[in-house]
């Protein structure tokens, strides 16, 4: 059962967001005598669109690496699902049903997209290697059960005709899309992007910004977003929490983040007199 | 036809079947250098250890007899009991996978994100680790490995190709080697097999996932350490089977686990990346060597099959060092 901590609450475009899904608690990390995150808290509600934005070297994608195992924190709790996280790596962690995708893309460029996106469902594959090596009878009608599942994530990120297309040879944008597709494929339960905008034009990101708000209506996806651009930011999420050197200058909605006046002071500069 | 021609045929189909157990060396260099990035260096061994464990679960002998009977001042060296030979490979493919568990945990597991030169270091400590405990453990003699595979050359194959003389009277037939022929019956079952296990099954997949990208192959919840332990149980049953093959052609003695040698120049002729590379690299070196021998060797003064394989191999370095399958080669700046 999971623990509902605080109500939720109801978005301006009438969308239900549930209780907290995840909760960051006094998280600071340090790589040696660096702080990349002090004693950073906020919280993730069920069915949310909840972005984590600052300038260049805030602390923003250490902060997705720590949700995601990629980092262990030096201090503070990770709360999922009503329970406390123990140190974990990072394939336990997508193993809980946290899914990600990466800044500098990270994809199997030697594998085709169907490939890569199937290996999303790794998770949902339950037979074992003796099974999978008779393959007749449950390894076979698992392997299509999950080929469905991923054939209709692949319609709905309309890259059905690049399906057999080895990765490699892709243009970036795309490849940002399989990456989205094969995160979603693990049906996850908390969806984390990191940069999914990061080097595309204008229209590129008009369609990425379609998916993820696509993604989040149909499939109820709770989702974790690092972007630079403000503008698309604002436009896109429900919550928006503000990092500037590791630490943690404003929360909640995108309009009142934006009159804030340290998260203004972070983006333009203050004068110095 | 002219005899020439004739043995020159013979030559290279027994070149080819060389070629057969040199691939098949190379392939477990293969699998582990995709899935991990180490060269490891005691595939040879591997096959050695595997041969030994083999042979001596065969004969029913005690493992660590000598250290045994030095401690306790017994005198055992059999159980007194012979393991059938299907029974005694399920046994030494679980030692296999026993090893594969323990070099993953007890070494590997520690040299993550070292570089290549380290964890190729490891592998040569692993390789004399290997060799000594295979001594301790079974012995140093030379013995007799006898799974039932035929041996000698094939009687039917000879009078069915004697035809091919065309009357000429010095020509009885090719004369193939019956061991070889199953060598290579077995080894293209096995190259096949692993094909679509890589290709269809869910852990092929996590296989194929790891050797491209770790990090990715960590976000869609995929345990490197699995991997990883899978991939040296492969690679270790790749060495029982090659281990089995010289074995039976010349005995299981401690020369065996100088086949790694062998494997190098195949390697750098298939590219260290790609099974496909592995199988014809280890056939242009088995027929090349034997094809060289038969027209150069009689130039000049023979035994150039101990050096030919070498000097192809640095040919291609200087002209094609990625190998002829292997992944390019591209160094940005």
């Amino acid at each position: 059962m999971t623990v509902q901590k605080e109500e939720g609450y109801v978005t301006a475009d009438g969308r239900k967001i549930g209780g907290t899904l995840m909760e960051m608690k006094n998280i600071t990390l340090r790589f040696g005598g660096v702080k990349a995150i002090t004693d950073i808290s906020f919280d993730i509600k069920e069915g949310e669109i909840r972005a984590i934005i600052g300038p260049n070297g805030a602390g923003k994608s250490s902060m997705l690496n720590v949700i995601s195992g990629f980092y262990v924190p030096q201090e503070g709790e990770v709360w999922f699902r009503g329970a406390k996280r123990p140190p974990m790596k990072p394939y336990e962690v997508a193993q809980q049903g946290i899914a990600r995708t990466f800044q500098n893309i990270a994809l199997f460029e030697g594998m085709s997209v169907l490939d890569n996106v199937m290996t999303g469902r790794l998770n949902n594959m339950k037979t074992n290697m003796f099974q999978q090596a008779i393959w007749k009878g449950k390894a076979e009608k698992e392997e299509v059960e999950n080929r469905e599942v991923v054939e209709k994530i692949i319609d709905f990120l309309e890259i059905q005709s690049i399906r057999k297309t080895p990765v490699a040879r892709l243009p970036y944008g795309l490849k940002k899309r399989v990456e989205l597709a094969r995160a979603l494929a693990a049906e996850p339960k908390l969806l984390l992007l990191d940069e999914p905008m990061a080097g595309m034009n204008v229209e590129e990101k008009e369609d990425m910004s379609r998916f993820i708000l696509d993604v989040n209506d149909e499939f109820g996806t709770t989702i974790a977003l690092i972007e630079h651009d403000m503008g698309v930011v604002m436009d896109l999420s429900d919550r928006v929490v503000v990092m500037d050197y590791g630490k943690k200058i404003g929360d909640g909605p995108p309009d009142e983040v934006r009159n804030n006046q340290d998260v203004i002071d972070a983006y333009l500069g203050v004068a110095h007199d | 036809m002219p005899d020439q021609l004739l043995f020159g045929t013979e030559v290279f189909l027994n070149g080819l079947m060389a070629g057969v157990l040199y691939a098949l060396v190379a392939l477990g260099f293969v699998l582990i250098y995709k899935a991990s990035g180490i060269f490891n260096y005691a595939q040879g061994v591997m096959a050695l250890f595997a041969a030994l464990t083999l042979v001596g679960i065969m004969d029913g002998q005690v493992p660590f007899s000598h250290l045994i009977n030095a401690v306790l001042g017994t005198d055992i060296h059999h159980f007194g009991w012979n393991v059938p030979a299907v029974l005694a490979i399920i046994l030494t493919m679980g030692v296999m996978v026993v090893l594969a568990w323990a070099v993953q945990q007890f070494i590997f597991r520690h040299l993550v994100n070292q570089e290549p030169i380290i964890l190729f270091m490891a592998t040569i400590g692993l390789a004399y680790f290997m060799e000594g405990f295979g001594d301790i453990m079974w012995g140093s003699d030379i013995k007799k490995l006898d799974v039932g595979l035929p041996q000698g050359g094939s009687f039917w194959i000879e009078e069915n190709t004697q035809w091919l003389g065309f009357g000429n009277e010095n020509f009885y037939g090719f004369f193939l080697d019956q061991l070889d022929i199953v060598a290579t019956v077995i080894a293209a079952i096995l190259v096949i097999v692993l094909v679509l296990f890589s290709q269809y099954t869910k852990q092929g997949r996590a296989m194929r996932a790891v050797a491209d990208d770790h990090q990715a192959a960590l976000s869609v919840g995929i345990s490197l350490n699995f991997i990883w332990v899978m991939v040296w149980s492969v690679a270790g049953f790749v060495a029982l089977v090659a281990g089995i093959m010289w074995g039976a052609k010349s005995g299981v003695q401690f020369s065996l686990s100088l086949i790694a040698l062998k494997a190098l120049p195949v390697l750098m002729l298939g590219g260290f990346t790609s099974i496909p590379g592995a199988i014809v690299g280890g056939l242009i070196i088995g027929v090349g060597e034997k094809m060289f021998e038969f027209i150069v060797g009689p130039m000049v003064g023979g035994a150039t099959e101990n050096w030919f394989a070498y000097v192809l191999a640095l040919i291609f370095l200087v002209f094609r060092p990625q190998g002829l399958f292997g992944d390019k080669i591209i160094e940005r700046v």
